[in-house]
């Protein structure tokens, strides 16, 4: 069966649980149970393959170029951390079913705990590197938003968010290290990287791919001196601690390790960063969680202790250690899950977590107290349980490995994390569940229903049957080991409770029995503690975040002044820097072209261009002033591109200035009426300086190509319109047809940015700027709001611009016109009967739609587009043929018309759209009362109510 | 002939064109100014016209049309704007 099916039927059921939680609490639990239990039945109808050495591999192609393929594989490590995943994962659901209080909403709980378990199975089942890391980030992301599930406990936001921070840095790094690892290897496919191990490793790559990978390892596995964040991520409901901590994501940092041990591990610097960091985030880990008086941060403390004991093997780089670390794996998987579980028991039976409040538990719940005692052993190490195992072998293991050179350094600080491990194990065993009884308890305390401890009691039978018959452990941590290990032999060991003298029984009796004093001491070794410094991690981390926040805004700050003067200052005179170097390098012959005849029209205009410029620069202190000015420099452009035989452009600048004018009116209404000088003469001048010499440039460039014959496109174009396009009109066959698809994006752009307007502008009539705009704007009114001959006027005009825009839309494809100028007029006719007679007026009466109008035209220029795939050609292609219309004569209609129409309805909904809401937020905002507050969420309607000032009387 | 005529009109509507530049150069109003946009654009019309003439050819026409039938239109944005301060009300 497919294995992308596995990894996808969580997200599936991610989707189903929120709905299902309206059939009630039973009816969610169920469907995410039901996902993840179709998850694991097909998960093990690979189990007779994988146990027959097989690897399952499943590839569809996506982008073949990058090394991007959807591709998945079943190994044993893959089936063995897929197992864990979903197995546990089930046990949680069932758990959770019941942790879950009435209030808390359910559905979301159960999305967010399948969107993670589909991200993990990702992790373990992926063959592509790069769709392994969106499956990394995607844990990141999920798992932020399970520690921040109850989102009204600060706690739990922040560490959330510190989760977020560490274990994203940490993803970014690792996706630098993964693609430096597929470049040095070749390919991005996982199971092909971890056959390459030698080129790997003789590659340059993979010094700085290693140490970038290892980051990403070390954050996720809560590593020293990323270990910070773990326990603060236990504000998480406990069902999520007990998944995420300590069964599945931090694993992920050791799975990453494990899979690519081959081709990575086994080097001087593997063994010299993987090791250390291991020991050091073992020995650290189990000495804080002793003093931690919180059962799940002591919990937590004991998982980073734990997965540092599982990196440290790893890091050994021997095929003994990979085995160790697997058998580890497991076992801290059963007991840690069920310890955290058991926490969330007390917490919810005896409503503290607190271990100096409680005790005697045993009698009070005695099925919950003797499962987590049972499971608090087996941490422990004490014998007949599987905790007593791995760690034996770890230990035995620890004896034979030297580093720097120093012998006993290992095994030392190996035998200490073990003795620490004992100590807070036997802490919370002593000081929780036995001991006198209190009567204390913030509740009565009582065994919780089955649903709570059964999956408890489940973990804790394996605890059990693998402590008491280690054999049964056995082909699933060989078969798990193989895939690791990428060999068919293993190296010898044995799985018995027994092992004889060795070193490692010594160092298991020396860690109980000092472990076992340390608890009986346990009172004045905590006074002995208090006394040592605490480094608080949440404070250094706090004060880095504000650091590099107060950096970001310093830098931001000096650079982005907002003074837009000179932002336009610096890239032009950065243009013309280069500009300049490019001028001074080349050679700047004039051109052999003959100038033509300088005629009257065109020196008016240049007269007047310039006249009028002139003037802008001592009139545009005010702003009226400048907008009259600027209209007379598009009046003359128009003209000018008659002049040069551009119709097209003209009758589009046109349209195009008397929109630009209303606009800017309508903008200007918002805004000062003056713009004062701001800055300084001297600052001033050095602008004009700017201006004039990038003026000039420009100048001579238009000059210098304008002298020379060049060959362009445009002699194709003019060649191919008629024959090719259908049309004489080239402007209109370049929009329509030749660069179709250019226009197709723009009018999308055009679309997007009117909504994009509309969406800005809405914000604007609420709160604080509506308050502000309703003072800025003027009290001054005189007149007649709706004079009468204008009115007339402009609904006399009304039909004859609409007949004018269908006609210049009609023939546009021949003569000068086209759906972009024909939008233009309509929409130009269209705001003409608002500006007269009203907005109120008008939009009573308009049965139109402008954001259906967007939307319309974008579609019915994209299906004209698709439209010639039904003809078996490519997007756009446009075609024409001549058609005999009784009384009309002969007619020739392309299909680019039907791509204009999309144009043009774009266009008069782009426009309308946008004056709309332009006008739209005067309007709103001198009549709407504005509320005196900021905008209040709903669910604060239980605080005091507030007083709401009555809105100001504009008119008086 | 018809050339000779059309320089002349056309120094003629240079000269008008100059003096709007001049009024709205020097205003000393805003009114003064739209006052002088409007005229202007009404010359540029002419303008439009006789270059049509000058080239004889008829495509300038629509443009001096299109022109006429929208170019009010800012004139009318600007009195509204000066007059109520709200272009669309």
């Amino acid at each position: 069966m497919s294995i992308a099916l596995i990894v996808f039927l969580p997200l599936l059921g991610a989707l189903l649980a929120p709905l299902a939680i309206r059939y009630g609490r039973n009816a969610c639990a169920a469907t995410a149970g039901a996902a993840s239990l179709a998850a694991f039945a097909l998960l093990m109808s690979h189990l007779p393959g994988v146990y027959a050495g097989e690897v399952v591999r499943q590839e569809a192609a996506w982008i073949p170029q990058l090394g991007l393929s959807f591709a998945f594989f079943v190994d044993g490590l893959g089936f063995f951390f897929a197992t864990l995943i979903l197995g546990i994962g089930l046990l949680i659901i069932v758990y959770a079913r019941y942790y879950l209080a009435r209030q808390d909403p359910m559905g979301r709980f159960y999305a967010y705990l399948l969107l993670f378990q589909s991200a993990m199975l990702g992790i373990a089942l992926s063959d592509n590197a790069l769709i392994f890391l969106v499956f990394w980030e995607m844990t990141s992301l999920s798992s932020f938003l399970l520690i921040g599930y109850w989102r009204h406990l600060p706690e739990g936001r922040q560490g959330a968010r510190m989760a977020l921070a560490v274990t994203g840095g940490g993803g970014l790094a690792l996706i630098a290290g993964m693609l430096l690892l597929g470049e040095a290897a070749g390919t991005y496919a996982i199971s092909e990287i971890i056959q390459r191990g030698e080129i790997i490793q003789a590659s340059p790559l993979y010094v700085p791919a290693l140490l970038l990978i290892l980051v990403g390892a070390f954050t996720k596995s809560a590593q020293f001196p990323f270990h910070f964040w773990l326990p603060h991520a236990m504000a998480a409901p406990t069902p999520v601690s007990a998944y995420l901590h300590s069964a599945t994501m931090v694993k992920a940092g050791v799975f990453l390790l494990a899979r690519f041990w081959p081709a990575l591990a086994g080097t001087d610097i593997w063994f010299l960063i993987v090791t250390p960091v291991g020991l050091v985030t073992m020995v650290i880990g189990a000495f804080i969680a002793i003093f931690k008086h919180d059962l799940k941060a002591l919990l937590a403390y004991s998982t980073v202790s734990n997965l540092g004991m599982m990196t440290m093997l790893l890091g050994f780089g021997t095929p003994l250690g990979v085995v160790i670390a697997m058998f580890q794996v497991l076992n801290h998987a059963t007991f840690k899950a069920a310890l955290f579980m058991s926490a969330g028991i007390v917490d919810h039976e005896a409503g503290t977590r607190d271990i100096r409040k409680l005790g005697g538990l045993i009698r009070l719940m005695p099925i919950a107290s003797v499962l987590a005692l049972i499971a608090a052993a087996s941490m422990a190490g004490l014998p007949l349980l599987n905790g007593f195992l791995s760690k034996e072998m770890m230990l035995e293991a620890a004896v034979h490995t030297e580093i720097a050179g120093i012998p006993y350094l290992v095994p030392t600080l190996a035998t200490l994390g073990a003795l620490f491990s004992v100590a807070y194990s036997l802490r919370l065993a002593w000081f929780g569940y036995l001991g006198p009884t209190r009567e204390s308890y913030p509740h009565h305390p009582h065994d919780p229903p089955a649903g709570m401890w059964g999956p408890v009691a489940l973990l804790v039978g394996l605890v059990v049957a693998i402590g008491l018959v280690p054999p049964i452990a056995g082909p699933v941590l060989a078969r798990t080991s193989m895939a690791v290990l990428q060999t068919d032999t293993l190296p010898y060991y044995s799985l018995a409770i027994w092992h004889g003298v060795t070193p490692a029984l010594f160092m298991s009796i020396t860690a109980i029995v000092v472990g076992a004093t340390m608890v009986a001491l346990y009172r004045s070794l905590s006074t002995a503690h208090a006394a040592l410094p605490h480094p608080e991690a949440k404070a250094m981390f706090d004060r880095t975040i504000a650091a590099i926040v107060a950096l970001a805004r310093g830098v931001t700050g000096r650079t982005q002044t907002g003074s837009l003067q000179l932002y336009a200052g610096i890239i032009v005179a950065a243009i013309v820097a280069v500009g300049l170097v490019a001028f001074l390098q080349g050679g700047h012959a004039p051109g052999a072209r003959e100038m033509l005849p300088v005629n009257t029209p065109a020196i008016v205009a240049w007269a007047v261009l310039i006249a009028v410029s002139g003037v802008v620069v001592f009139a545009h202190v005010s702003r009226l002033i400048t907008l009259v000015l600027t209209s007379v420099v598009g009046l003359i452009v128009s003209v000018a591109f008659l002049q040069f035989s551009a119709p097209d452009l003209a009758l589009t600048q046109i349209s195009v200035e008397v929109v630009t004018t209303i606009l800017l009116l309508l903008a200007l209404n918002l805004l000062p009426r003056r713009s004062e000088p701001e800055r300084s003469a001297a600052a001033r001048w050095g602008s004009g300086a700017i201006a004039v010499v990038a003026g000039l440039g420009v100048a001579y460039l238009a000059y210098a190509v304008m002298t020379r014959d060049v060959s362009s496109i445009s002699e194709y174009h003019v060649a191919l319109s008629k024959p090719g396009g259908g049309g004489t009109n080239i402007v209109n066959v370049i929009l329509v047809d030749f660069r179709g698809f250019d226009t197709f994006g723009e009018i999308i752009v055009l679309g997007i940015a009117a909504l994009a307007i509309f969406a800005m502008l809405d914000s604007a009539l609420r709160g604080a700027s509506a308050r502000r705009l309703a003072e800025m704007l003027p009290s001054r009114r005189s007149g007649d709001a709706h004079p009468m001959p204008l009115v007339v006027a402009t609904r006399v005009i009304l039909p004859l611009a609409i007949t004018v825009g269908v006609f210049i839309f009609l023939r546009g494809h021949n003569q000068p016109g086209g759906g972009f100028i024909a939008g233009l007029v309509v929409a130009i006719a269209l705001i003409m009967q608002y500006i007269a007679s009203g907005y109120d007026w008008a939009a009573a009466r308009a049965r139109y739609n402008p954001h259906a109008m967007i939307g319309a035209g974008v579609l019915i220029a994209g299906a004209t587009g698709l439209g010639s795939f039904f003809f078996g050609a490519p997007f756009l292609t446009s075609s024409y043929d001549y058609f005999h219309i009784p009384l009309v004569g002969e007619v020739e209609l392309a299909t680019a018309i039907a791509f204009d129409l999309g144009v043009f309805l774009t266009v008069v909904g782009v426009v309308l759209l946008a004056l709309f809401q332009i006008s739209r937020v005067e309007h709103k905002a001198d009549r709407t009362p504005v509320p005196a507050g900021p905008y209040e969420p709903p669910y604060d309607r239980q605080a005091a109510p507030r007083v709401v000032e009555p809105a100001r009387d504009k008119e008086a | 002939m018809i050339e000779t005529a059309a320089l002349v009109c056309i120094a003629a509507i240079a000269v008008a064109i100059g003096l709007n530049v001049y009024r709205l150069a020097m205003g000393p109003d805003i009114l003064d100014r739209v006052l002088a946009l409007d005229t202007m654009v009404i010359n540029a019309i002419a303008l439009i016209v006789m270059i049509g003439i000058w080239y004889a050819t008829d495509v300038y026409f629509e443009a001096a049309l299109l022109v006429a039938m929208v170019g009010f239109l800012s004139t009318v944005a600007f009195c509204k704007f000066v007059l109520r301060g709200n272009v669309i009300e």
